[in-house]
């Protein structure tokens, strides 16, 4: 790891100049921060660097990089950003999601990118709520939530995206809080360098549908224990927490899907023989 | 039509037995067979749904000359079993002078068939199998067929040899006696039904499917990168990939549905390879979302629909064109792509590589629809000609001085396009409207540019000669009747023609090859002078009868034949039209 390296880009050298549409207070902006300080310390040029979103406030999160970026359809980018790692997989790539966009819509294509085990990072920013669609509960919020849409709550169970994670096969887990940017910042940096398909879960409040999460600064903690690469002690630990521990919770040691792709206008008749008569 | 007496130019035959019985190894060894000798032919094949057990039949044409379809009626009928006949039996008709050669204890011949009593033979495939160590009564039927008209021992045997060698010498000695008992078991019908030789041809010639020919076209036309999720009738475009792909530098990756296969490979293309998937009706349902993405943000990949019947599920087996409307109009909001669609079994190496060529151009999703009875018919073809045709991008090459637009408004409509790696190129795609850079934008003129500024690379693209295939060069000027089809009905309507000219009748093809973007002036002009035009398609609502309406005028007198499936449209139906139109 070299992340005290002098890196020759800057933090402008990641950002665009484009405005961010999240409400004042959103955690996002934290997000966007501690992204922007991960990439300089990363060291790689811009153009080298993918970010892939789905719909939702936390998947703007592409535009406002200067860093190649695509903004697609809700709960696909884990779709997009594999099939553009294994056909480019020279390029850094980011997948930035919400619980909404990542759990919900979006929450098969969680379960077999962790099998797959593609090289690259997903960021989920989590303030269990859709936001974009003004306030309603998504897979994470709290069973007794209540909302126009779903009135007294939805009396479902939230959904555990770290331990489904593990389960499915993740390389990488691990939980921050988007106020704590220097600690977020650090674990991005790790989950970018740990092969394989690296999961971070970063608790971001909605200040504006959930003003209760302005509280969660307060109530986050760092996990009191090494990371493990033991999935069932790590699931252990998260389904035994209060869902505030934050910190690396498992480094695996899977082997990353591995292929390769090459410009090449090919030499067919390898493929031609097999229909000649 | 006989040439000399009880000598044909075309025969056709099925091989009829439950799945598991080899009534599918018998008819491909029995097509590769008539390949080497120097025939051409088709095989198609009808099975139930049940993976091992259900019905399965053989569906072998032959000929001396090249054939895109199958007949309508048989001339040989060979059954090991008549199990669910009932399914399938309609299927096949006898000739007049057709032979059935039947198991007895297959049970009794179906009413359906036909045919002459004096006709149907009874031979105790099973039981003479039985009596050769390791022998199996599908090699008896081979035999027979062989026999009847007029493959060789040792050009079958060639074919054996090289499929069962890898079992052990002894597999291929139990085939061989097999065969030759089967052949000494029909020493009473050998002259009845024999295939005229082959026409002389100096080209080599291929054995290929439609589903191989797609995908050996797109890869031909630059594609190295595939997404995969298996479904009846595409799966094997996708296999055929596979191993190809990692040959020539590509790859393919299995996806977990049909949504996350299509979002790999607009992830893929935006990464610079050209890329492609292949799916039936209900993948292409779920891909409808993303189909619009890649409009939207001009991320050029190709999706090809091998189509079945449907709606919904539908029959997974059988062929259908009834994907027409989804595959023009299924995105929501304005979303302008390209649809083509194979003309035979051969063309789907053109049209599927003119398809890879037509998406990279343009920066747009191109989709393919060809179809079960092209996708799963074995069929010997003329080598195909090259073809300049391969994926070339309009790329931006990078500076980090000037801001770079990706989706500047140019006068073709295409803007260069940045590749990830390339300094000052950097931007974001995006399925939102957006203005020239790529950024969001929900303004008046932005919305309006961009719309026209997709709509115009499209409408004004030069398509050449290509959008169809036209005319009959036997009867050039002067036809009496015109018939207008798109895709796969292309085959039986050539053959429908050929009979009709035999007759007498003059008919002209117009055979529609790109559906999307309708180019108006070169059909319009294609149709001038056509006085009594039939369209004809293979869906129960008329869907491209209607599509032609909603982008036109048609000129002169038009009739219109459309029934769905399961069975396909035939030659003779299209002929029985004609000759109806023509006596009323």
């Amino acid at each position: 790891m070299n992340t005290h390296q002098t890196a020759p880009f800057k933090a402008a050298d990641y950002k665009s100049d484009i405005t961010p549409i999240w409400c004042p207070g959103c955690g996002d902006f934290h997000v966007l921060m501690s992204i922007t300080k991960a990439l300089v310390a990363l060291g790689k040029a811009p153009e080298d660097i993918a970010v892939v979103s789905g719909i939702g406030c936390s998947s703007r999160i592409p535009a406002y990089t200067n860093c190649y970026g695509f903004h697609g359809v809700h709960g696909r980018s884990l779709a997009l950003a594999g099939g553009l790692k294994v056909a480019r997989p020279d390029l850094t790539v980011l997948v930035m999601s919400g619980d909404g966009d990542g759990f919900s819509i979006g929450g098969n294509h969680f379960l077999h990118a962790c099998r797959r085990n593609i090289d690259m990072t997903y960021v989920v920013m989590d303030n269990r709520v859709y936001g974009m669609t003004k306030g309603q509960p998504s897979p994470t919020t709290e069973p007794d939530w209540d909302s126009a849409l779903s009135p007294g709550g939805t009396g479902l169970s939230p959904f555990h995206p770290l331990v489904i994670a593990l389960a499915s096969g993740a390389n990488f887990v691990a939980r921050t809080f988007s106020g704590n940017i220097k600690d977020t910042t650090n674990t991005l940096l790790e989950a970018i360098h740990h092969p394989g398909f690296s999961f971070v879960e970063i608790l971001s409040p909605c200040v504006t549908f959930r003003p209760d999460e302005k509280e969660w600064k307060n109530t986050v903690h760092t996990a009191s224990v090494e990371p493990t690469d033991d999935p069932a002690r790590a699931a252990r630990r998260i389904m035994t927490d209060d869902g505030m521990n934050t910190g690396i919770l498992y480094r695996g040691h899977r082997k990353p899907y591995g292929t390769h792709v090459e410009d090449q206008a090919g030499d067919l008749s390898i493929l031609e023989k097999q229909f000649e008569i | 039509m006989p040439a000399a007496e009880n000598s044909y130019e075309s025969i056709s035959l099925a091989i009829i037995g439950s799945g598991g019985a080899g009534a599918l190894t018998a008819g491909a060894i029995i097509l590769e067979a008539a390949a080497s000798s120097g025939w051409y032919g088709i095989m198609n094949r009808s099975v139930g749904p049940q993976i091992r057990g259900g019905e399965a039949a053989a569906l072998v044409r032959l000929a001396n000359h090249r054939v895109d379809c199958m007949n309508k009626e048989y001339d040989l009928l060979i059954a090991i079993d008549w199990k669910n006949a009932e399914r399938f039996a309609s299927e096949m008709p006898l000739a007049k002078h057709g032979l059935v050669l039947s198991d007895p204890t297959a049970g009794e011949v179906p009413t359906e068939i036909g045919g002459l009593q004096s006709n149907i033979a009874s031979v105790a495939m099973k039981d003479l199998a039985k009596e050769i160590p390791g022998g199996r009564e599908n090699m008896i039927a081979v035999g027979m067929a062989a026999a009847i008209i007029g493959l060789s021992l040792e050009s079958i045997m060639d074919i054996v040899t090289a499929k069962l060698s890898k079992k052990g010498g002894e597999v291929v000695e139990a085939g061989r006696k097999c065969i030759v008992t089967g052949m000494a078991q029909v020493a009473k019908f050998t002259d009845q039904l024999k295939l005229q030789n082959p026409e002389k041809t100096d080209a080599g010639r291929w054995l290929i499917t439609g589903n191989e020919a797609v995908g050996y076209g797109a890869v031909r036309g630059g594609i190295r990168f595939a997404a995969a999720y298996p479904i009846t009738p595409a799966t094997e475009v996708l296999e055929w990939l596979a191993p190809a792909l990692s040959k020539v530098g590509g790859a393919l990756v299995q996806a977990e549905d049909e949504l996350s296969s299509i979002n790999m490979i607009i992830g893929a293309s935006f990464g610079g390879r050209a890329s492609i998937t292949a799916t039936s009706g209900p993948g292409l349902a779920l891909m409808v979302e993303a189909l619009g993405l890649a409009t939207a943000s001009e991320v050029p990949i190709v999706v090809v629909d091998v189509m079945r019947g449907g709606p919904s599920t539908g029959i997974p087996t059988k062929s259908e064109q009834s994907d027409l409307n989804i595959a023009i109009h299924g995105c929501h909001g304005d979303a302008p792509h390209i649809v083509v669609a194979p003309l035979s079994v051969s063309d789907c190496i053109f049209t599927a590589q003119w398809a890879v060529y037509l998406a990279e151009a343009m920066q747009t999703a191109a989709i393919l629809l060809s179809d079960q009875s092209l996708g799963q018919a074995r069929v010997i073809i003329d080598k195909p000609a090259n073809i300049a045709f391969f994926a070339k991008r309009k790329i931006y090459q990078g500076n980090r001085e000037e801001t770079y637009n990706r989706y500047a408004i140019t006068a073709d409509g295409i803007s260069p396009m940045a590749i990830p790696g390339t300094p000052g190129g950097q931007y974001t795609a995006d399925g939102l409207t957006h203005n020239v850079r790529g950024a969001p934008s929900s303004t008046e003129s932005d919305h309006r540019d961009q719309h026209d500024k997709r709509e115009r690379k499209i409408a004004n693209f030069d398509y050449g000669d290509h959008w169809a295939d036209i005319g009959n060069p036997d009867v050039d000027a002067g036809s009496d009747f015109t018939i207008l089809v798109w895709g796969s009905m292309a085959g039986p309507t050539r053959e429908a023609i050929h009979t009709l000219g035999c007759e007498g009748i003059k008919v002209k093809l117009v055979a529609m090859r790109l559906l999307a973007p309708f180019l108006k002036q070169p059909f319009l002009a294609a149709l001038k002078g056509c006085d009594r035009t039939l369209i004809v398609e293979q869906t129960h609502s008329g869907q491209f009868h209607n599509y032609l309406r909603s982008q036109c005028d048609l000129p002169g007198e038009i009739r219109h034949f459309h029934r769905p499936g399961p069975h396909l449209i035939g030659a003779q139906e299209i002929v029985d039209q004609i000759r109806d139109w023509k006596n009323s």
